[in-house]
């Protein structure tokens, strides 16, 4: 067989793949990603749904409360395991979760993620000027 | 097994039909939280949720200015000086209310304000137009915004032919009280349009409007398609008239003379 340009085809392939592994040489040897230790609240231990339904899903949740609460005119929320939430971020959520810095933002600052939901909705800190 | 076209073709459909079966399942399993939805106990029904104003009481600039701070706390509405100002409810003479001018009109009527808002119209062209359907009438009457959805496009302005809603030119939170805000209701954000919302999410828990509540009986509010209702009542004993009936929209506030 003959690889015609060969020369520089596989110098070609070697600077890409030199590039495209250069992050993990970065990261090579560093600590593993951590998840952020969160503020939890004192006075409650069990959230809405599970810790992990919560962790993966929240957004899809306030996704259908909003829709539930403000098309349907369904405020009340029954939990899988039967408890009953007022459909709300400030009035629920926010409650318990009484700091945005300390909860919120810790892992949608890792995550990069910029939700838009303070551009109308009031934190729990308040707001200042 | 023969390594055929007719083979492969099999294989390469039922692993694309698994792909979609799997994906479709994951989409699924989002939404079963387990749980299901109802209304708060306390929460006011209707079929048609309709407002009467009683001008005779509530007629003056600072009675309505009383209204209009009740609803304006209740839901963060920030003053802003000249012509940018947001207003939920606000104050208006004779003529630009009922657009019938009468050039020999008896003085209490010629000096007497009149409380506006929207109107929660049964034909509301502001739901009609809006394209991302931000604007939208529930079942008991009332249109509701889902500020979520406002692309600040402002067809619902030009739609309204009552004035009642206000665009958000600039950021509101720059001119709210920060200190005082109600911390139940959200504000708004720079570029979308806001307006009355028959406080739909006090009626949730049982609770009149804001206006309703701060009146002292001037402004009554109920069912309209329930004969023994509070407004039906007052709209049996009163004259009444509401705001450019002739445009067909069927506003649902009444207004005794």
């Amino acid at each position: 067989m003959k690889l015609y340009n060969g020369g520089k085809i596989i110098t070609g392939l070697v600077i890409f793949l030199g590039i495209f592994l250069a992050p993990l040489a970065y990261n090579a040897g560093k600590a593993a990603y951590i998840q952020p230790k969160l503020k939890m609240p004192e006075n409650e231990k069990e959230c809405v749904e599970s810790k992990e339904f919560m962790r993966t899903k929240h957004m899809q949740l306030l996704d259908q409360w909003r829709d539930w609460a403000l098309r349907d005119g369904q405020r009340m929320y029954v939990n899988s395991k039967g408890k009953v939430f007022e459909m709300s971020l400030q009035k629920t959520c926010m409650k318990c979760h009484t700091n945005k810095a300390e909860f919120c933002d810790k892992c949608h600052n890792d995550a990069s993620v910029t939700p838009y939901c303070w551009d109308c909705h009031v934190q729990p800190e308040g707001l200042k000027k | 097994m023969n390594h055929t076209r007719r083979n492969f073709l099999k294989f390469a459909g039922l692993t694309a039909a698994g792909l979609c079966v799997a994906s479709a399942g994951g989409a699924l399993a989002v939404s079963g939280a387990g749980s299901a939805i109802r209304d708060d106990e306390k929460v006011l029904k209707a079929k048609r949720w309709a407002m009467v104003i009683d001008t005779k009481k509530v007629g003056t600039k600072e009675t309505i200015a009383v209204l209009a701070k009740a609803c304006h706390a209740a839901h963060n509405v920030p003053d802003i000086p000249g012509k940018q100002n947001i207003k939920w409810l606000w104050a208006a003479g004779f003529e630009e209310a009922f657009d019938q001018p009468n050039n020999y009109m008896d003085e209490g009527l010629e000096k007497r304000e009149f409380p506006l808002l929207c109107n929660h119209c049964t034909n509301a062209p502001c739901v009609r137009v809006c394209p991302t359907q931000a604007t939208y009438k529930r079942a008991d009457g009332i249109v509701a915004m889902d500020y979520h959805r406002c692309i600040g496009c402002r067809y619902c302005m030009a739609g309204c032919p009552f004035g009642a809603r206000s665009f958000n030119f600039m950021e509101p939170r720059l001119h709210l009280d920060l200190a005082a805000l109600n911390k139940e209701f959200p504000t708004r954000m720079r570029g979308v349009v806001e307006k009355c919302n028959f406080c739909v999410e006090r009626l949730a828990h049982g609770k009149q409007p804001a206006c309703v509540e701060a009146s002292q009986g001037a402004l009554v509010f109920g069912d309209l398609s329930d004969p023994a209702s509070e407004v039906r009542k007052v709209l049996r004993e009163h004259y009444t008239i509401r705001r450019k009936p002739a445009l067909g929209t069927e506003p649902g506030v009444y207004y005794i003379i």
